[in-house]
């Protein structure tokens, strides 16, 4: 345990002095640092700060060092979280290569993929997209069609993939392409890796209800795979594809379950709108304080189980069943949460742009119409029930 | 605080669930209703579980106690509550034995404890009265001084296991007005004091409790429990920790309520095929498990918040009994829909915990109470 002291010690010291006074407090950029190619930073010191912490290995604190990671054991890594949180940092990166394809590679990449895609996601010099749903698979994922004809040294690709989280800003795709259409659905599937300056990939953003355009279509035609870009085995890439979709049903839940965080509490959110609301004491209209109240307990519920998860985690026990609750748990959470903060807003919650609502009511409408998508994305919450009561129920089909 | 079992705790998990499976079945429960048994549940099988250490998890060696935590005893009330067992950890443990242990002078404590680890002696706690429905600070009766002696008037209403306990531990109001924290005493009465009526009540869960009149009951200053006017907070922390420890006793009735509807989901077979197929049972089964897993957290984390004394243990109190109530009464509702016209028949067990839940969820504060009670903690 002194080990782990000194390394929060010298952790927070190294954090404190390095993160530049810019990116904190009130007047720091509120743009996440997505990386790529194409980024174009919000201030320039989130450039310095990532490439700081790229060096120390803290954008990827638990990977290995010999892949451009931190080398850090869960402790150590939960330490670093903490002081981060303590000292109000930005995170330096995020992206789908540090939480989704990274640590698919690391399962199931061969050293020559880790070699070279996880020193540049850990840089924060390519960032990756998801190409897995079609516009005719969805929830039926495995009946996806885009087709990878085998020419000898490389694939032909052609199809389309739909709801790919910004392909339009995207480096390199990481994809689900059928090799072997004669094969039982599941089994004729392959996780491919492309390079989206290909020649034949071309990208077509989708407008969203809440005005934003987060996803787009993707189009192979004729777009050349090399054979090297196969994760695992051919014909195989459904069992990669499954401990991907792990890892992004944890990232959604992580991100969508964690309540408050530094934001106004729901309950000072009421204050605010409710008339005849006092400093303090009961607030006037029992029936918003109760569903508060209710989202709060969800919230402290959830975060509890999250919890339990991660300490059994960290005492080397298995993933309970528990863990098979969190995308369903926490994104219908958000969900009522977003729906709820309107509630609350009243007439100030309908804003969409200009005069006569605050950026906070702004922001709270495009909010809530995004977190429509919560349940949709990643698997439905029909599919997380459907696994819930066939893997660990033990239901039959 | 971590939320996992250690080695020990597990251990004593695995005893408690091997002892209720072949000690205390459920069919265990039928024939003590059945057979309007005087008591209502097994001494014997109370002497076993004292002698197993049970009983006295929570009490301090110098009393024969374990000096282990509500994070141990949590363990041994959910197994028990797998089969809905019904001896008195709540009344004589966590109750009169909690407020004993919190308040109670040496001599009090060398005089009962003993007796209660051992599990010769029992206890309950008398502090509802017919107007308090879930505030302590309603007691429903009242403490006058007449010299050295205090005399007690009043009723209280579903003291459990009051129509057996050696002793009730009685809320009185000593100054103020109901309602009021200040003003609140605490009396220990011997079973047989004049002016003690004691009358069984009995409740749709089939469980122990006694409606009590005090008539001119006289006690003396050596039996008062703690100081005079001064037992409000305490009685709050007593029925808190009790609460943990019904809240576990519901973790394993709903765990158990729906094991059981799995099963017959799994077995059960309309229009050709086990009804486990249909997607509209699927869904309502998954809700279920999410439930359940939610509630085994909330349950960990206020047993050991109170373990730990943590600052927020009230708050984590009152999630756990919203969980756990919320949770057990919708499973069991569930599961008598999904068992369909049996469901309804007195032959199958699912019934049983239907009514428990039920039952729970009215003891020590409903989830609308605790729901209003977080709101008051968090200060709105």
């Amino acid at each position: 345990m002194a080990d782990l002291e000194t390394f929060r010690g010298e952790t927070r010291a190294w954090l404190d002095a390095q993160c530049p006074s810019t990116l904190r407090g009130q007047d720091a950029p509120v743009a996440a640092v997505w990386g790529g190619r194409k980024w174009q930073p919000a201030h320039p010191d989130q450039r310095v700060w990532l490439e700081r912490c790229a060096e120390r290995g803290f954008t990827a604190p638990t990977w290995p060092k010999e892949f451009g990671g931190g080398g850090l054991s869960k402790d150590e890594a939960k330490i670093l979280a903490q002081e981060m949180r303590a000292l109000r940092l930005p995170p330096p990166l995020l992206g789908f290569g540090l939480t989704m394809i990274g640590p698919t590679l690391l399962q199931y990449g061969t050293d020559d993929q880790k070699r070279e895609h996880l020193p540049p996601i850990c840089r924060g010099e390519i960032r990756w997209c998801q190409g897995y749903s079609e516009p005719g698979a969805g929830s039926d994922l495995a009946g996806l069609q885009t087709r990878a004809e085998d020419c000898g040294d490389h694939y032909l690709l052609n199809g389309s993939k739909i709801w790919t989280s910004d392909a339009d800003q995207a480096d390199w795709i990481f994809a689900l392409v059928r090799t072997d259409p004669e094969a039982k659905k599941q089994e004729g599937i392959t996780f491919l890796l492309l390079d989206m300056e290909t020649p034949g990939v071309s990208v077509s953003p989708i407008q969203l209800i809440s005005g934003a355009s987060p996803f787009c279509e993707t189009y192979f035609e004729n777009a050349k795979a090399l054979k090297k870009d196969v994760v695992f085995k051919v014909n195989a890439g459904w069992t990669v594809a499954k401990a991907l979709l792990g890892h992004e049903r944890t990232m959604v839940a992580e991100a969508f379950g964690s309540g408050e965080g530094s934001r106004a509490t729901l309950a000072e959110r009421a204050r605010r709108y409710l008339p005849g609301a006092e400093a303090a004491g009961p607030l006037p209209d029992a029936t918003l304080r109760d569903r508060i109240v209710q989202v709060e307990m969800d919230t402290r519920s959830f975060a509890l189980t999250m919890q339990r998860s991660r300490d059994a985690a960290k005492a080397g026990q298995q993933p309970g069943p528990e863990s098979s609750i969190f995308k369903v748990v926490g994104t219908e959470l958000n969900q009522r949460r977003q729906e709820l903060l309107m509630d609350i807003a009243g007439p100030q919650g309908l804003g969409w742009e200009g005069e006569g609502f605050e950026s906070d009511e702004l922001d709270l409408t495009r909010s809530w119409l995004r977190s429509r998508g919560n349940t949709i994305e990643g698997g439905t919450s029909e599919i997380q029930r459907n696994v819930i009561a066939k893997r660990v129920l033990g239901l039959p089909d | 605080m971590e939320l996992i079992l250690t080695e020990d705790q597990e251990l004593i998990a695995k005893t408690a669930a091997d002892f209720a499976a072949e000690r205390s079945p459920v069919a265990r429960v039928r024939e003590l209703r059945d057979g309007r048994d005087a008591t209502g549940f097994s001494r014997d099988l109370w002497k076993e579980m004292a002698d197993l250490g049970w009983v006295g998890i929570p009490f301090a060696e110098a009393h024969g106690g374990a000096d282990l935590g509500l994070a141990e005893l949590a363990l041994v009330l959910e197994a028990l509550g797998r089969t809905l067992a019904p001896e008195p950890f709540l009344s004589t443990v966590l109750l009169g034995g909690g407020a004993l242990a919190a308040q109670g002078s040496a001599e009090q404590q060398e005089q009962w404890l003993p007796g209660v680890v051992s599990g010769d002696k029992l206890l309950a706690l008398a502090y509802q009265g017919p107007e308090s429905r879930y505030d302590l600070a309603v007691t429903g009766a009242t403490a006058r001084r007449e010299g050295d002696e205090w005399v007690l008037d009043g009723e209280k209403i579903q003291v459990l296991d009051g129509h057996v306990a050696d002793a009730l531990l009685v809320s009185a109001r000593s100054s103020g007005s109901e309602g009021e924290t200040e003003g609140i005493s605490l009396f220990l009465v011997p079973k047989d004091r004049a002016g003690l009526e004691i009358v069984r009540q009995i409740r749709v869960d089939h469980r122990n409790a006694a409606g009590v009149r005090l008539s001119g009951v006289r006690v003396g200053a050596d039996e008062v429990l703690g100081a005079i006017d001064g037992a409000g907070a305490i009685l709050e922390q007593v029925v808190d920790r009790a609460t943990v420890g019904l809240c576990a006793e519901m973790l394993g009735g709903m765990q158990q309520a729906f094991d059981l509807t799995l099963e017959h989901l799994k077995s059960r077979e309309q229009f050709g095929e086990v009804i486990g197929t249909f997607q509209a049972l699927k869904h309502r089964a998954a809700d279920i498990f999410i439930e359940i897993e939610l509630a085994r957290s909330v349950v960990m984390a206020a047993a050991r918040a109170a373990d730990e004394g943590a600052s927020d243990l009230r708050q984590l109190v009152s999630l756990a009994k919203v969980r756990c109530g919320d949770a057990y009464v919708h499973v069991t509702n569930e599961g008598v829909q999904m068992y369909g016209g049996v469901g309804m028949t007195d032959e199958y067990d699912i019934g049983f915990y239907m009514k428990r839940a039920r039952a729970a969820q009215l003891t020590f504060g409903d989830s609308s109470h605790h729901r209003d009670r977080w709101a008051k903690l968090g200060g709105y």
